[in-house]
């Protein structure tokens, strides 16, 4: 066991676990910060993806040993209020149906627009092939960031 | 720690803003009962009023609130059904909400999702309770302002009388039209008036989902709980031996639990227990078939030779029609095992205490879920209480109680409350999977290509009816005869989307296709003719509406311009399935002689559709699965034990491999029927006859991408 400090959302957190827990873990069952999900646990379908410093990073196979100091963001500290313009799209567009990959989705969706802000549609479909929904939204996800390059 | 929100009834009161007061409209809209409707008073809400499992309220403030017993896996129900209500109501939209009920199974009588069943099996009686909502309603403004009922009109949550002047909202009523008789019979509305159903309404859920709330049954969390996870024995094997000292040496686990041939680990977190799994040393010994892919093949191969089969359906004499043949076409196909893989893992919370017991998570059937824990616990089923939370998925893998089982068996050994998890590689392991399936079809055309003799013999594992002998091409032909052969797998399997058909469809729409080519006919033209013969002249039962199946075939011809453009070489299939009618064709241009799929155009008959969104969703979501299992998905075992274990291996559809897809509604005036399935079937096909077309490579069997036939097609899958 180890003691680390994180920052998380905007705030510090202080977390006693082996070195080698997944920052997903930490999230979920330590910080009770559930809106990033776990689905393989190994890099493949990016439902777990959170910002380390604003880059896309599956939580799932980061060690929390490899966080420092870090800025973690997470779905939950996106926006005040669920108005983050990739939000605001996917509700424009209606994008889920289970809902469980969007978060992952979202995460994923920001940073690849905060690093290339007017993307052409093989772009978007290049970044967010990192993604998998098992409902088949893809075409929505595509419609949804389209949609939110507009507004940003 | 946070825990999910649980509406009892007492919470549906408060959040309906309804402490006392209001209007109380109890309905069924999952049961079997016949569809009363009932005016009711907050006592009798409270009391648990039996009859019903649905709540429809008005406050004064003339909110709208709709309580729904029934699970949310992403088929969008709790959008689709409040709409329905709504529209009988005249509503105003941006008034209703609708809240998830805390499952209290003990007064219901069936609550689950499955079947693409829920819309046509309530339809009926959720229009009526909107429609008896806004009886009473307008029978408490006439009342008040002493004039006829008949010249009062509703729009948009305004009552309103347009000799006197006078108008108000809902919530102005609600008193008063709690003390007014329901009546007998309720008059529903055209369905040309419809306002809110055949609109796009959003997800009712959507504000939670993209902000992270805890929805999900993973997301469940409660103080003092403990985390659990299993180790399975391989399908047809029992334990010998644990030896499990490294894993309980693993700092955060806090106990190993043996029951049957499962290995529960149980600590604090997740994270240590992962860890703890791969350090149990588990011996296992046959107990049973221990059964290999290679098996399943041999085992197909020698039951479609050999096999006795069950007669499903037989007419005309189709010996002589082979023996008078001009020609003969026969082709086998095969698809693998496929995971259900929803993107949420199984999990549950169980705390047993005692001779009761809580539930919370996930599942398609809580009742099954509390019938199951309720055997294993010896208790009786009023002691066991369901909460269901939103599902990341199901696809059928929920209906089952596998996991509830384990988190009951889990929290009765330790005496503590638990959640217990899945990993990726125990839902891919861990069985119920959609059951590998052989078919053999033969075809004989007499000298004009008439199809005058069809033979299907199918082969499932654990699949009871492999084949479903009404649907087309029966009716159609002369001399006809299905068959079934199951045999019985040690590997657990269980309903998939679109159960059968799922690749059934693909199967005799590849094989349609072959029979059209040696015919020397256009597929379309082979298909329409064949229809038209069951239309005009049917032979034996038709387990399908023909105009229904015409028409969308004829308008996915149409659509897709089929057969127009040279250069694009397209691929045809039409399936009839849970209810509702699909014809898809796939486009393959030839780009510099490579091929390119481009696109699926996808004709949908499936009545009335209610949310033009969700509708569109199901189809282009169907279709997305279709193809990716099609193309991409398999799933094999050694010695009982599958080879793909995650992601890495099991192989899911993703963005970049989705052609662009075109949907299309014929409005053929019926009710609304099913869409959480009828889409996927017809998409193999579509894709597997359009490859044809462009390569004259014939795939027979699944995944598309392992197949020999395949190895260098050169398929690129791009949206122009
Ligand atoms: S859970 Fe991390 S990538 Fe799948
Ligand atoms: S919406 Fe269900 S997995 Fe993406």
């Amino acid at each position: 066991m180890a003691s680390f400090n994180l920052k998380v959302n905007g705030k510090s957190h202080q977390v006693d676990v082996e070195d080698d827990t997944p920052l997903l873990w930490v999230l979920r069952d330590h910080l009770g910060l559930v809106g990033t999900k776990f689905s393989c646990g190994i890099a493949q379908c990016g439902a777990c993806t959170v910002h380390l410093n604003g880059n896309p990073t599956f939580s799932c196979v980061t060690p929390i040993s490899s966080v420092g100091n870090s800025e973690v963001t997470t779905i939950e500290g996106l926006s005040e209020n669920g108005d983050h313009p990739v939000q605001k799209a996917w509700e424009e567009v209606d994008v889920a149906q289970c809902g469980y990959c969007q978060g992952g989705q979202i995460m994923q969706a920001v940073a690849f627009l905060k690093q290339n802000p007017n993307p052409s549609m093989e772009e978007i479909d290049n970044a967010m092939n990192r993604n998998i929904c098992r409902c088949g939204t893809y075409h929505k996800i595509r419609e949804a960031v389209a949609e939110a390059a507009k507004n940003m | 720690m946070k825990t999910v929100k649980r509406e009892s009834r007492r919470d549906f009161l408060k959040a309906a803003g309804l402490t006392a007061g209001g209007l109380f409209i109890g309905f069924n809209w999952s049961s079997c009962d016949s569809p009363k409707v009932e005016v009711l008073s907050t006592e009798q809400v409270l009391a648990n009023a039996k009859n019903f499992n649905a709540y429809l309220s008005i406050a004064p403030s003339g909110d709208v609130v709709i309580y729904s017993p029934n699970p949310e896996l992403g088929q969008n129900i709790k959008t689709s059904f409040p709409m329905v209500v709504a529209e009988e109501l005249d509503a105003d939209w941006s008034k209703v909400r609708v809240l998830q009920a805390n499952l209290d199974t003990e007064k219901y009588d069936r609550q689950l999702t499955g079947g693409s069943g829920a819309m046509p099996h309530s339809w009926e009686r959720l229009r009526k309770a909107g429609a008896t909502a806004k009886y009473v309603l307008v029978a408490a403004a006439a009342k008040a302002w002493n004039v006829p009922a008949e010249e009062i009109s509703v729009e948009n949550g305004i009552i309103s009388h347009k000799g006197s002047g006078k108008s108000g909202h809902f919530g102005e009523f609600v008193g008063e039209a709690a003390q007014m008789e329901t009546p007998e019979e309720v008059t529903l509305k055209d369905k040309k008036d419809f306002k809110i159903i055949g609109t796009p309404v959003k997800n009712v859920d959507a504000r939670e989902i993209y902000t992270g709330k805890p929805l999900f049954g993973l997301d469940f969390y409660r103080e003092g709980m403990k985390h659990a996870m299993v180790q399975r024995a391989p399908f047809g094997m029992k334990i010998k031996s644990v030896e499990d000292g490294a894993a309980r040496a693993v700092a955060g686990v806090t106990d190993v639990v043996t029951f049957g041939n499962s290995v529960a680990v149980v600590g604090d977190s997740t994270w240590p227990l992962l860890k703890a799994k791969k350090l149990l040393r588990v011996e296992y010994e046959p107990d049973g078939t221990v059964e290999s892919t290679a098996d399943h093949d041999r085992i197909f191969q020698d039951l479609i030779a050999n096999g006795k089969a069950e007669v499903r359906r037989e007419d005309g004499n189709v010996k002589s029609a082979f023996a008078n043949a001009a020609k003969v076409v026969s082709a086998e196909y095969q698809c693998p095992f496929l995971a259900h893989s929803p993107m949420e893992p199984e999990n549950f919370f169980a705390h047993v205490q005692g001779d009761r017991c809580e539930l919370i998570g996930p599942t398609q059937t809580p009742d099954r879920a509390r019938q199951t824990a309720a055997q294993i616990l010896g208790i009786p089923a009023e002691n066991l209480t369901v909460e269901i939370t939103r599902l990341g998925g199901g696809f059928g893998r929920r209906l089952r109680a596998d996991f509830v089982e384990e988190a009951v068996h889990i929290s009765k050994a330790i005496n503590a409350p638990v959640k217990l998890t899945w990993s990726r590689e125990d839902e891919l392991t861990g069985g119920a999977y959609r059951p590998a399936v052989r078919y053999r079809f033969e075809a004989a055309l007499d000298e004009s290509g008439t199809m005058i003799g069809y033979k299907l013999r199918g082969v499932g594992m654990n699949a009871g009816n492999s084949t479903r002998e009404n649907n087309f091409p029966s009716g159609a032909v002369d001399n006809l005869l299905i068959e079934n052969i199951n045999y019985d797998s040690s590997i657990t399997t269980n309903a998939w989307r679109a159960p059968i058909t799922n690749f059934l469809a693909y199967a005799e729409q590849s094989f349609l296709d072959e029979v059209a080519l040696e015919a020397g006919k256009d597929p379309v033209a082979f298909r329409l003719e064949l229809l038209d013969r069951a239309k005009n002249n049917p032979v034996g039962r038709l387990g399908y509406d023909v105009d229904r199946m015409i028409g969308v075939v004829k308008t996915a011809a149409e659509k897709s311009n089929w057969g127009k453009n040279s250069n694009v070489k397209q691929g045809f299939s039409v399936y009839f399935s849970h209810r509702s009618y699909v014809a898809q064709v796939a486009d393959i241009e030839m780009e510099g002689g490579s091929p390119v799929l481009k696109k699926i155009t996808a004709v949908t008959d499936c009545g009335m559709v209610v949310n033009p969104t969700g509708a569109n969703h199901q189809v282009r979501g169907g279709i997305v699965d279709g193809m990716g299992h099609a193309m991409y998905t398999n799933l094999t075992f050694e010695n009982g034990v599958p080879k793909q274990r995650n992601y890495d291996l099991y192989r899911l559809i993703r963005m970049k491999e989705v052609p662009e897809i075109e949907t299309h509604f014929v409005d053929s005036g019926y009710d609304p029927t099913g869409l959480g399935e009828p889409a996927l079937p017809p998409t193999g096909g579509a894709i597997a006859n359009a490859i044809f077309a462009a390569t004259g490579r014939r795939l027979r069997s699944q995944p598309f991408i392992e197949q020999k036939e395949f190895s260098d097609v050169k398929l690129e899958i791009r949206r122009s």
